[in-house]
């Protein structure tokens, strides 16, 4: 009996659990499901919804790459995000460096800076920012988005690595500071090598936080050649009342898919990003 | 720093690497961040209309706002859907997290996947929720039918009356933020050293006890910053709202950012689109102030 009880108490977590699971993946299995089905099948209301029973079809993903702007998005997602990311974690380097390791006056004011504008949200902004991104003539350009989105970026990448950085012990810089190194010197071959982990972190963020972004999209892109992906498949796929659900759960899916491909591989770095920020304070 | 023997203000070699290295980063957000603020402010009481020079109007803006329908009820939303979506997540995060405490084989494995709905871009899972929802082809519907919980041919009409389409926004909300809340929680908990929950134990409290005089009051600023966190970017939110509602049915499920796109950039209302996301700044002022207060008093205890 009580060999019994202790069997149930071990396996009771697993099972509380299972709710929880079907909850955060059943849309996945959604999109999937519909994705290759037969138009047949899923506008038929009888079937049985959640199994394909009449065949797998490829011509969801076939129309989504041959009749729709579906690539370009992608490509201009793909530039995009990388451009955006790489401008923003070189000067969030930097700038963390500076705030956590170098002595000078408003330093302190400037780290509460960066923290209140990590928390501004897009949404405040977007209005006046627009004619910011007018005055730089970049309205209808993927520029737009590649100057607008390290708005985003720089604060959580700067955030993150001021973490990361004051966690690094003072002693290897100073080492190398009596060898006659240079602050840039320090930071090059001392600081960033050792800082590698958590400048993997703030890259996946950056990347993952630009490719998912809609807003400015949809606020500074109206051509459909420079749009990217999220805005592209939100509102092109999606035309008044006619939808093409093959096609548009193939399109959320396929666009998914780098951001699931870095977390599947780096999963704990997301984890450490995710929990380094909140647990410290 | 200070010159010592002549009192006069000199900048040293390390100041002025730190601000050559911080600039880049500094002027991307005064321009970006900064200056797109104040203005938002000076907007908000102009009567700017795209493509025009406006004058200062002071509140009228605003006033124009309490007297509309549609944006009081956009407030009255936006409230309801902070509140109900951000307890949601919190109750439902914390429950999460405590299974999860529990469950040590696989646990790695199943954080993953638990994390997945808050990786993933949120406009692009909200379409598979939006397909969801659908007023015929509903699968949440179909299944509620099967088991018989739903009349047949009488499914939940999910996105096209108010009620069910605030319900619709805020499931999806709760879907996308409650793995952020469990595993934030769950760092937090594996942090707490073993030998604190064993004393309480030993002297005797049950596991309620233990949860309730250990455990809580040692994760509560914890908790404290994640609400607060997510505060502000449930109030702030877009996506969901505007990829399964529009803000319809008739104006009735918008929040302050969907209502402002809709005023500014669909119809180029540039000062009163302003004047509405103006409302989110209060609720960033708050939770700035409180994250950054509790954030003081740990490092003061630390």
């Amino acid at each position: 009996m009580r060999g019994f009880i202790r069997k149930l108490q071990s396996i009771l977590p697993y099972l509380f659990l299972i709710p929880f699971l079907i909850f955060a993946l059943f849309p996945f299995y959604w999109m999937l499901m519909t994705s290759f089905k037969t138009d047949q099948e899923i506008y038929d209301v009888s079937a049985n919804p959640f199994f394909i029973k009449m065949g797998i079809t490829l011509k969801h993903y076939m129309f989504l790459l041959t009749k729709t702007g579906f690539k370009v998005w992608f490509r201009n997602s793909l530039v995009i995000s990388i451009l955006a990311t790489a401008l923003s974690i070189s000067l969030s380097v930097l700038a963390a460096y500076s705030l956590t390791r170098l002595r000078f006056r408003g330093s302190g004011l400037l780290g509460i800076g960066i923290f209140i504008t990590y928390l501004i949200p897009p949404t405040l902004l977007f209005i006046p920012l627009s004619e910011v991104v007018a005055f730089f003539k970049l309205i209808d350009s993927i520029f737009a988005l590649v100057l607008t989105y390290p708005t985003f970026a720089i604060p959580f990448s700067t955030w993150l690595l001021m973490g990361y950085f004051s966690s690094i012990p003072r002693a290897i810089e100073e080492a190398a500071m009596v060898d006659g190194a240079t602050r840039w010197q320090v930071l090059t071959r001392v600081v960033i090598p050792v800082a590698i982990p958590g400048i993997i972190t703030a890259t996946l963020f950056s990347f993952t936080l630009s490719w998912g972004h809609m807003l400015y999209g949809f606020a500074f892109v109206s051509s459909s050649t420079q749009k990217p992906l999220t805005a592209g498949v939100v509102v092109e796929l999606i035309r008044g009342d006619v939808f093409y659900w093959g096609s548009l759960m193939a399109g959320a899916l396929l666009g998914s898919i780098p951001i699931v491909a870095c977390y599947t591989i780096l999963t704990e770095f997301y984890i450490s990003g995710l929990t380094k920020g909140a647990v410290k304070y | 720093m200070e010159n010592e023997a002549t009192g006069v203000a000199v900048i040293t070699k390390e100041e002025r690497t730190a601000y050559v290295m911080i600039l880049p980063a500094l002027a991307i957000l005064i321009i970006l961040v900064g200056y797109p603020l104040f203005r938002s402010f000076w907007l908000s009481m102009s009567n700017i209309q795209v493509g025009q020079k406006g004058d200062f109007v002071g509140f009228r803006n605003f006033i124009m706002l309490t007297q509309s329908e549609t944006f009081r009820k956009t407030l009255v939303n936006s409230l309801i859907y902070m509140f109900t979506a951000v307890s949601g997540k919190l109750t439902l995060g914390l429950v999460l997290a405590l299974i999860l405490e529990k469950v040590t084989r696989g646990r790695k494995i199943f954080r993953g996947i638990i994390l997945l709905p808050w990786v993933v871009p949120i406009c692009l899972s909200t379409l598979a929720w939006l397909w969801m929802f659908d007023p015929l082809y509903s699968v949440i519907n179909w299944t509620l039918m099967k088991l018989d919980i739903l009349h047949q041919g009488q499914g939940i009409p999910w996105l096209s009356e108010p009620f069910w389409a605030r319900t619709a926004i805020i499931i999806v909300n709760i879907w996308r933020g409650l793995p952020f809340f469990a595993i934030i929680l769950l760092a937090g908990l594996l942090s707490i050293p073993k030998d604190f929950t064993e004393a309480a134990k030993v002297d005797g409290a049950g596991p309620i006890g233990v949860f309730w005089h250990v455990t809580l009051p040692l994760i509560f600023p914890l908790l404290g910053i994640v609400v607060l966190y997510s505060i502000i970017m449930t109030i702030a939110d877009f996506d969901i709202v505007y990829v399964l509602t529009r803000g319809g049915p008739i104006n009735t499920t918008h929040l302050f950012a969907t209502l402002a796109f809709q005023e500014g950039i669909a119809s180029g209302d540039i000062s009163g689109a302003a004047a509405i996301s103006l409302f989110i700044f209060p609720f960033l002022g708050a939770s700035a102030y409180l994250q950054l207060r509790i954030m003081r008093r740990r490092m003061e205890v630390l």
